[in-house]
């Protein structure tokens, strides 16, 4: 059976009709001023889900945590959480609870009154507290430092106590806030991970707000592309890369080329695009009408570079040139530039040390690629 | 090291002389034997005794402190919670007519701030006196400790409070929890200065006391024009000691929380 990329694990509610969402924007709109941050925005998210708001700064994923959070009101709109309209409720009183971007930790308090701080607001009895606050600190294996001021600590310590203390009071639902932004990268990638079995060993719903497309696609079931307000695309990792469903997500997630053209023919699963310096055929279900102008939008990974053209008719090639490359250790990219003057990206990987004749500066090649490589955009 | 040069040398003289030489003086002839200010007659300590058998002056300071306790103190509640409103709400109607309305008794001369409270309290048939002085002063410092304490909140991460309201808190908790905490240096600072500024006014107050409330500042200006003794030399020399030991234990305070920082950062660094 053929997927779009790996399968994280067997959780799909979000293509069981019988599965009722846990969170649901309905018809959600936020304006400041004259300023629409939100725009008449509908999602919905799942129990038990790892979901990304992904987007630009500016893109209104931040308003949109924040309304679920509670310090912000909708302009209008529902939002139902767990079967309950909570648009109207303070935050003081939602059962959610927020990691923020910069931690929030309280300066004068140490790691311990931080962990126990909304135990403490809840009445719960002292005993339980502690009980409570010593979970978290083992949770994030803090153990020793629940004496220690904010200040004493380094920005990953500051880290898992903001996340210790969000989780303490075991709320529905956790929202992060650029959970990881202020690490730095060799952290940020092991805390990715650290999030990740934290999630499936809680059994929590996660929302995470991030700009950082890496991050998104490496925790999250599924990723809510946003621009402008709006949601662009709501889909899997694997799903938003292999097969983006705009100009603006294949351009917004990792590298592609656009190649341009008009559509010759369309029926049957496929697709002939021709202009440029391909004739494209690609297998695609769009069915844009022949004559109108549409896009094949590929991954640099998925072109090929070689010497000579490619035998089996049903590969997509044309001429070039090598106009640039770089080495990146893991891969190597090559800029190469077509008849047209289009220059395009591909990407090799180096699965061997030694290469035998490398393909060098201006050596003329061929760049090809499968009928199945790219999708076809109409926008 | 950099060398002096003579032109600096001479600036710094010059510079410390003009500040403090009418100080130094005025400490000097506190101690003097004689009851001419100007002639050096042998040292002597008499003129703080009789400083302290001067029930006038004593009586003075007495009303001045406790202006200065209860004025600095209604003035800080007030002055806080103006610049939380200033700070925080920042899209209400009126919001530059209100902070310019609060800014505006800082470069208000005080002549005219003391003449329009003495009008107010007239108009009103206010008797003049201990809480007039005390109202006027609350009107003078509040502003100052509306300053102290907007700069601090400026600069505040107002995701600190959002956290605790996350957490459970309500807004009041929150308040008295974490945000009061955290600005209290702030708050003291604006207290202190209130203090210091109700401490040494001497035209409001003379607007707007009435007998028996005779203000320190005020019994040293009169006392002045009858003469200068030695006495006022001597409340001088106190009232200098009192700043002054204020401030140096301000310094040290600031100094060994900045050290004490520093070694919470080492200290981080090194336990990762």
């Amino acid at each position: 059976m053929k997927s779009l990329g790996n399968i994280r694990r067997s959780f799909a509610p979000w293509a069981d009709p019988q599965s009722k969402p846990f969170i649901s924007f309905r018809n959600i709109t936020k304006k400041f001023g004259d300023f629409t941050a939100v725009d008449n925005l509908t999602l919905d998210i799942y129990h038990r889900e790892f979901f990304a708001l992904l987007g630009a700064s500016g893109c209104g994923k931040s308003t949109l945590l924040r309304m679920l959070a509670g310090f912000e009101r909708p302009t209008s709109g529902e939002i139902i959480l767990d079967g309950q309209d909570i648009a109207a409720i303070p935050p003081y009183k939602r059962p959610v609870n927020m990691m923020f971007q910069s931690y929030a930790l309280f300066p004068h308090m140490t790691v311990e009154s931080n962990i126990g701080f909304g135990l403490r607001q809840d009445g719960m009895p002292k005993a339980e507290i502690a009980e409570r606050v010593q979970q978290m600190l083992k949770l994030v294996k803090l153990e020793q430092f629940a004496k220690r001021k904010p200040q004493q600590l380094s920005g990953g310590q500051r880290q898992r106590v903001a996340l210790a203390r969000s989780l303490a009071k075991r709320p529905k639902v956790l929202l992060l806030d650029e959970p990881l932004g202020a690490l730095d990268k060799k952290l940020r990638e092991e805390t990715q991970f650290e999030l990740m079995d934290l999630q499936q060993q809680l059994g929590l719903t996660f929302v995470v707000v991030t700009h950082d497309q890496e991050e998104a696609m490496t925790m999250a079931d599924r990723i809510a592309v946003m621009s402008h307000g709006k949601v662009v695309q709501v889909a899997t990792p694997a799903e938003i890369y292999e097969a983006p469903n705009s100009r603006f997500v294949a351009d917004f997630i990792g590298d592609v080329n656009i190649l341009e053209g008009s559509v010759k023919a369309a029926g049957n699963g496929r697709v002939e695009l021709s202009g440029g310096d391909f004739t494209v055929r690609a297998v695609s279900d769009a069915a844009p009408a022949i004559g109108t102008s549409a896009a094949f939008a590929i991954r640099p990974e998925k072109l090929k570079v070689s010497r000579t053209a490619p035998a089996d008719p049903a590969v997509n090639t044309s001429e070039g040139e090598i106009w640039d490359i770089a080495y990146l250790g893991d891969m190597t990219v090559f800029h190469v530039k077509l008849p047209s003057g289009k220059v395009v990206k591909t990407s090799m990987l180096n699965a061997q040390r030694e290469v035998e004749n490398p393909i060098g500066y201006d050596e003329k090649v061929w760049v090809s690629f499968a009928e199945t490589a790219g999708v076809v955009l109409r926008d | 090291m950099t060398r002096w040069s003579r032109f600096n040398i001479v600036s710094v003289v010059l510079g410390f002389a003009f500040l403090y030489l009418p100080i130094v003086l005025l400490v000097i002839f506190s101690f003097n034997e004689s009851k001419l200010v100007t002639v050096w007659a042998g040292f002597s300590t008499k003129w703080y005794v009789s400083l302290f058998n001067n029930q006038g002056l004593m009586d003075a300071a007495w009303v001045t402190i406790r202006v200065a306790l209860l004025s600095a103190t209604v003035a800080t509640v007030l002055g806080t919670m103006a610049a939380l409103s200033l700070v925080r709400y920042t899209r209400f109607r009126g919001r530059m007519l209100f902070s310019g309305m609060v800014y505006a008794p800082l470069v208000m001369p005080e002549v005219i701030t003391g003449l329009s409270l003495l009008l107010l309290f007239v108009a009103v048939g206010f008797d003049r006196g201990f809480w007039t002085v005390t109202l006027a002063h609350i009107t003078l410092t509040m502003c100052f400790v509306a300053v102290v304490v907007q700069s601090r909140l400026l600069s505040f991460d107002r995701s600190i409070e959002e956290a605790a309201l996350d957490l459970g808190a309500t807004p009041l908790r929150t308040f008295f929890e974490v945000t009061l905490p955290i600005i209290a240096p702030a708050v003291f600072s604006g207290w202190v200065l209130a203090f210091t500024l109700s401490l040494d006014d001497l035209v409001i107050a003379s607007f707007t006391s009435g007998p028996g409330a005779t203000t320190l500042p005020m019994k040293i200006y009169s006392q002045v024009r009858l003469g200068v003794t030695p006495e006022i030399n001597a409340a001088c020399t106190l009232l200098i000691a009192l700043v002054a030991i204020g401030v140096v234990i301000a310094s040290i305070v600031t100094k060994q929380r900045e050290l004490q920082r520093q070694r919470d950062e080492q200290a981080a660094f090194a336990g990762r």
